[in-house]
C-alpha cells in the first residue's frame, strides 16, 4: 500500500464503507438483472457524487478537492472490489483528463463543475475497432466555416449510452485532435451493446456534426495529448482492477477456510496453499505497480507512459489469473449464476481490453525502453 | 466372409470400406453436413430436425453409433481397425455420429463389464439406438471431489429400495429419462457402503430444478429424491460395490468426455486464422501481434503434443499395456480447451466480449458463451487438482505431507 496522506486515509476508509454497505455485489446483480443500457444505478452515481468523488482530480475552482489521481484510484479500487456499476472513472477520470491536460480556461469552466458535481457524464470515445488501437481512427474532423464538421463511428464506448459529453478522437487534417461533443448534438446517435459485463459499451455515430471552432481541446495535431489522456484512463482501469482482484482473491480464500472435502478445510490442503500463496504474491507486485502509475500521474513525472504500460500489462495478467482460480477454486458453485464469481471474470476480460490488454502494454513498454 | 479375412486382412478391410461408403452414401443426409451438435445429446429437448432424427434411427438400427459394442446388445460388432475405417469414411463426407450422451461415454462400457445379463439385455440397446438419455447421479452439496462421502440413501425395503437425498450439478437432469447414481446402502463404512443404481427419472419423488450457469444457460440441476421406489433389479454389481463400478465409469468419462473426445473433432477455423482477421498482418504475413503470435504457436505445439499423446495412448491401450499417459489426458484436454477459448476471447477483443443483440456475430457470441462455459471442463468429472492428486499419489508415489 502507498504511504497515504490523512486525506487518502479517510477517501479510502469512506469508499471502503460506502461500497461495502451501499453498494456490495448484490447492487451490481440488481443493475445486471434490470438489463438498462446504461448499465449502472443514478442513485449510486449521485451518491458518489454527493461525496465529492467526481471531483476528486478536478481543481477547487472548477468545484472539485484536487486530491489527485492516487486518491481517485483509492476509490476505484474500493469500488471495484464489489463491482459497483458506475461512470465515475470515465467520467470523472478519463474524460475529465482531456480537459485538466489542455482545456481551454473557457471550456474547464463550462464543463468541469458540471463534471464536479455529478451533473454530467463525460465519456471518451477513441477506438474504433473490437481492440485498442489508437493508431486507426478515421473519424474526420474537418473545418467548415470556423468551426468543424464530425464524422465517424466508435465502438464500445464506455458509459457510451449514459454520456451527456463525449471527448471524441479524430483525424483533423494535420494530426488527431480531441473534440468535446454534446450528446445531444445533432447528428449524434448511439446504439447500446450487451456486453457480457452488463455495463454499458455504446457504439456511437457522430454523422456530419457541426461544431464551433472551441470544441477542439488542445492543438490540432494532438496525438501526444490523446497519450497522455489515455495514459490517466488506463491507470484508472488498473486501479478498478486491483479492486477487483484483491476482492476476488479474498472471496476465494475466504471460501477455501470455510468449505470441508475428505474431513478437513480446504485451505488445508497445500496445492491450495501454494496457489493462493502465488496470487496473494502477483496481487503485491500489481499493487505496486498500479499505485507507482498513478503516484508518477500525480507528480507528472516523464515516464508515465512506462509506468502506466508496466501498471496496466501486469494488472491484466493478474486479474486473469486471479479471476480464473476463483472460478476454479470455488468448484461447481462458481460455475453457477447465483454465486458472483461469474461477474468477476466476465467485468475482468472488459477492463482486459480496456485501452489496451497485456500484449499491447508490454510491445509498448518494449517500443519506449527501445527494445 | 470368415476365409477372406483369413486369406488376407487388409483386403477384408478395403471390402469393408466399401461396404461403409455405400451404407453411408445411402444413408447420410447431405443436408446435415456441418449441422452436429455435440451437446444435443446431453442437454435439451428432442431434435426437430426430421433428417436428423432418421439419421439418428438409421445409425442407431445399424449399431455404428456404438460401433465397436458387441452386436448381441445392439452394437456394432465392428473390429478397431473396421470402426477407424468407419470413422474415416463418415469424416471423408462430413458424416458425424448422432448417438452419444452419457448413456454411450459412460454408462455403457460400464454396464458391460459390470452388469448382469438382463440389466446388459435391457439397458444397452436403447443407449446404442440413442433412445434413452441417462444422467449421472454423482455429486451432492457435500460431496464433490470428495465424492465418497456421498449421503443420499439407499435403504433396502425388501421388494424395493428407497431412496432419500439430494444430487446437485446433474448434467442433463431435467432431459432425462435415467440416473446412474451412487447411493449409501451403508452408513458404517464410507467407500463399501457405496452401491451403484439405475433410477427412472419418472419415478414418483424424483424433484429436478434447473441450475443457471455463468454462461446464461441451465444445463444442470439439483436433483431431489424423497422416497423414490426402485425395483430391486436396478442395483448394478453387489451390494457396496459402488465406489468400485463408480470410479470405473469415473475413467471413461475423463478420457471420453474431458479429455481425447472433444478435441479430435473439426473445431472451425484454426486461431491463426482468426487472428490473422482481427489482428491483421505484417508486410511478411505474420499475425500483426507479435506477442499474441507466440502464445498462440505455444497453444498450438501443445495442442498437437496432446493429440500426439491421445493417440500413443490409444495404441499402447489397444496392444495391451496401461498407459501412464492416459493420467494427464483429462488435465491436458481441459487446459488447452480452456487456453484456447481464452485466446479466441482475446483475439476478437470487445467482438468476444458480446452478450447477446446487435454489434456482435454469431461466431463471436458463440466464443463469450463457450469460454465461460468452458471453465467447467477443469471441474466435472474430477477437477485438475483431483486428477493431479490421482497422478502424485497413485502414480509417483508422493504421500501426503500432511
Ligand atoms: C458443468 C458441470 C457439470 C457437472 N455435471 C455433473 C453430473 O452430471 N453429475 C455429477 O454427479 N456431477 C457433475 N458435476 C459436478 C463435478 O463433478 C463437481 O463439481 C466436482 O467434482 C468438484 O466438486 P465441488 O464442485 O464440490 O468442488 P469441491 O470439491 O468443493 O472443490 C473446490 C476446489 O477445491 C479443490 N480441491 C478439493 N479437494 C482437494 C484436494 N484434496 N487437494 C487439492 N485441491 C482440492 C478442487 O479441485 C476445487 O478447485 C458437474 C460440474 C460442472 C461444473
Ligand atoms: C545458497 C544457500 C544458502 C544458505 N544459507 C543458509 C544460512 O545462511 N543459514 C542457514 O541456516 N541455512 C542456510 N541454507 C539452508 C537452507 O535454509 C535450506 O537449504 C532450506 O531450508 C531447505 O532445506 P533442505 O536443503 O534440507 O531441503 P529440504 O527441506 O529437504 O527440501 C527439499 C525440497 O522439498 C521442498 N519442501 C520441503 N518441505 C516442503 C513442504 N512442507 N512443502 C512443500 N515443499 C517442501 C523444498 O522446497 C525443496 O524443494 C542455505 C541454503 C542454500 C542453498
Amino acid at each position: 500500500m502507498a504511504v497515504l496522506n490523512e486525506e487518502q486515509s479517510m477517501l479510502r476508509d469512506m469508499a471502503r464503507d460506502w461500497a461495502n454497505e451501499q453498494s456490495p455485489v448484490t447492487a451490481f446483480r440488481k443493475v445486471r438483472d434490470a438489463g438498462e443500457a446504461i448499465g449502472f444505478d443514478p442513485k449510486a452515481f449521485a451518491a458518489q457524487a454527493e461525496m465529492g468523488w467526481t471531483g476528486v482530480i478536478i481543481p477547487e475552482a472548477y468545484g472539485g478537492s484536487d486530491f489527485g489521481y492516487l486518491s481517485l484510484g483509492l476509490v476505484l479500487e474500493e469500488t471495484g472490489r464489489t463491482l459497483t456499476a458506475s461512470p465515475l472513472g470515465t467520467t470523472a477520470l478519463a474524460a475529465t483528463s482531456a480537459l485538466l491536460l489542455a482545456g481551454s480556461e473557457a471550456q474547464k469552466q463550462a464543463w468541469l463543475p458540471k463534471i464536479a458535481s455529478g451533473d454530467i457524464i463525460a465519456a471518451l470515445a477513441v477506438d474504433e475497432g473490437p481492440r485498442h488501437d489508437p493508431s486507426k481512427i478515421a473519424t474526420k474532423a474537418e473545418k467548415s466555416g470556423d468551426g468543424w464538421t464530425l464524422s465517424g463511428t466508435k465502438k464500445f464506448v464506455a458509459e457510451g449510452d449514459g454520456a451527456h459529453l463525449f471527448v471524441v478522437a479524430a483525424q483533423t487534417g494535420s494530426g488527431i485532435g480531441l473534440f468535446l461533443v454534446p450528446a445531444d448534438a445533432k447528428g449524434v446517435s448511439r446504439a447500446p451493446r450487451n456486453m457480457v459485463d452488463a455495463r454499458s459499451h455504446a457504439e456511437v455515430r457522430f454523422d456530419a456534426v457541426r461544431l464551433d471552432s472551441d470544441a477542439l481541446i488542445g492543438p490540432e495535431d494532438g496525438a501526444a495529448l490523446l497519450d497522455q489522456v489515455l495514459d490517466r484512463a488506463r491507470a484508472g482501469v488498473a486501479a478498478e482492477m486491483l479492486g477487483l482482484a484483491v476482492q476476488a482473491f479474498d472471496d476465494t480464500l475466504a471460501y477455501l477456510k470455510t468449505r470441508e472435502q475428505f474431513g478437513e478445510i480446504l485451505s488445508r490442503f497445500q496445492a491450495l496453499q501454494h496457489r493462493m500463496a502465488h496470487q496473494f504474491t502477483q496481487i503485491e507486485l500489481m499493487r505496486s505497480v498500479v499505485e507507482g502509475a498513478l503516484e508518477a500521474v500525480d507528480a507528472n513525472r516523464d515516464d508515465i507512459a512506462a509506468k502506466v504500460s508496466l501498471a496496466k500489462a501486469t494488472a491484466c495478467d493478474t486479474l486473469h489469473l486471479v479471476s480464473r482460480e476463483m472460478i476454479q477454486l470455488h468448484g461447481g458453485i462458481g460455475m453457477t449464476d447465483e454465486h458472483h464469481a461469474g461477474f468477476y471474470i466476465k467485468r475482468a476480460r472488459v477492463l482486459e481490453n480496456a485501452w489496451g490488454n497485456a500484449a499491447f502494454h508490454r510491445e509498448r513498454f518494449a517500443r519506449l525502453a527501445g527494445y | 466372409m470368415a476365409t477372406a479375412e483369413l486369406t488376407n486382412p487388409a483386403d477384408a478391410l478395403e471390402a469393408f470400406r466399401k461396404d461403409a461408403a455405400d451404407w453411408l452414401a445411402a444413408n447420410f443426409p447431405k443436408s446435415l453436413v456441418g449441422k452436429e451438435n455435440v451437446l444435443a445429446t446431453v442437454e435439451g429437448g428432442s431434435d426437430p430436425d426430421p433428417e436428423a432424427v432418421g439419421w439418428k434411427r438409421a445409425m442407431g438400427e445399424k449399431g455404428w453409433g456404438t460401433p465397436t459394442w458387441p452386436k448381441e446388445y445392439g452394437g456394432g460388432g465392428l473390429s478397431f481397425a473396421e470402426a477407424r475405417v468407419l470413422q474415416e469414411e463418415m469424416g471423408k463426407i462430413g458424416a458425424w455420429n448422432p448417438i452419444g450422451g452419457m448413456g454411450v461415454m459412460m454408462l455403457g462400457p460400464t454396464l458391460l463389464e459390470f452388469a448382469s445379463e438382463e440389466q446388459k439385455q435391457r439397458h444397452i440397446p436403447p443407449i446404442c439406438r440413442g433412445e434413452i438419455r441417462w444422467c449421472q447421479g454423482y455429486s451432492e452439496p457435500g460431496a464433490g471431489s470428495d465424492l465418497a462421502s456421498l449421503q443420499t440413501k439407499c435403504e433396502d425395503k425388501g421388494d424395493h429400495w428407497l431412496v432419500n437425498g439430494q444430487k446437485t450439478w446433474t448434467s442433463g437432469g431435467q432431459w432425462a429419462d435415467w440416473c446412474f447414481a451412487l447411493v449409501r446402502t451403508d452408513t458404517s463404512k464410507k467407500h463399501e457402503g457405496i452401491s451403484f443404481i439405475l433410477l427412472d427419472m419418472k419415478s414418483p419423488g424424483v424433484e429436478v430444478k434447473p441450475i443457471r450457469m455463468i454462461s446464461g444457460t441451465s444445463p444442470f440441476c439439483e436433483t431431489f429424491f424423497t422416497d423414490v421406489k426402485v425395483p430391486k433389479e436396478n442395483l448394478v454389481g453387489d451390494l457396496g460395490n459402488g465406489w468400485t463400478i463408480g470410479k470405473r465409469l469415473l475413467q471413461h468419462e475423463r478420457t471420453n468426455l474431458s479429455g481425447g473426445g472433444s478435441l479430435g473433432r473439426g473445431q472451425g477455423p484454426s486461431l491463426s486464422d482468426i487472428a490473422k482477421h482481427y489482428v491483421g498482418t505484417d508486410a511478411e504475413g505474420r499475425i500483426a501481434d507479435a506477442d499474441l503470435r507466440m502464445r498462440i504457436v505455444r497453444h498450438e505445439m501443445e495442442a498437437q503434443a496432446f493429440k500426439a499423446t491421445a493417440r500413443r495412448v490409444m495404441l499402447e491401450s489397444k496392444s495391451g499395456n496401461i498407459s501412464l499417459g492416459s493420467s494427464i489426458l483429462k488435465n491436458v484436454g481441459a487446459r488447452i480447451t480452456q487456453e484456447r477459448a481464452e485466446l479466441t476471447l482475446e483475439i476478437m477483443g470487445m467482438n468476444g466480449l458480446g452478450w447477446s443483440g446487435d454489434g456482435f456475430n454469431p461466431a463471436e457470441l458463440g466464443a463469450t458463451r463457450g469460454w465461460l462455459w468452458g471453465k467447467a471442463v477443469s471441474i466435472y468429472g474430477g477437477t485438475t487438482e483431483i486428477q493431479n492428486n490421482v497422478i502424485a499419489k497413485r502414480i509417483l508415489g508422493m504421500l501426503d505431507h500432511q
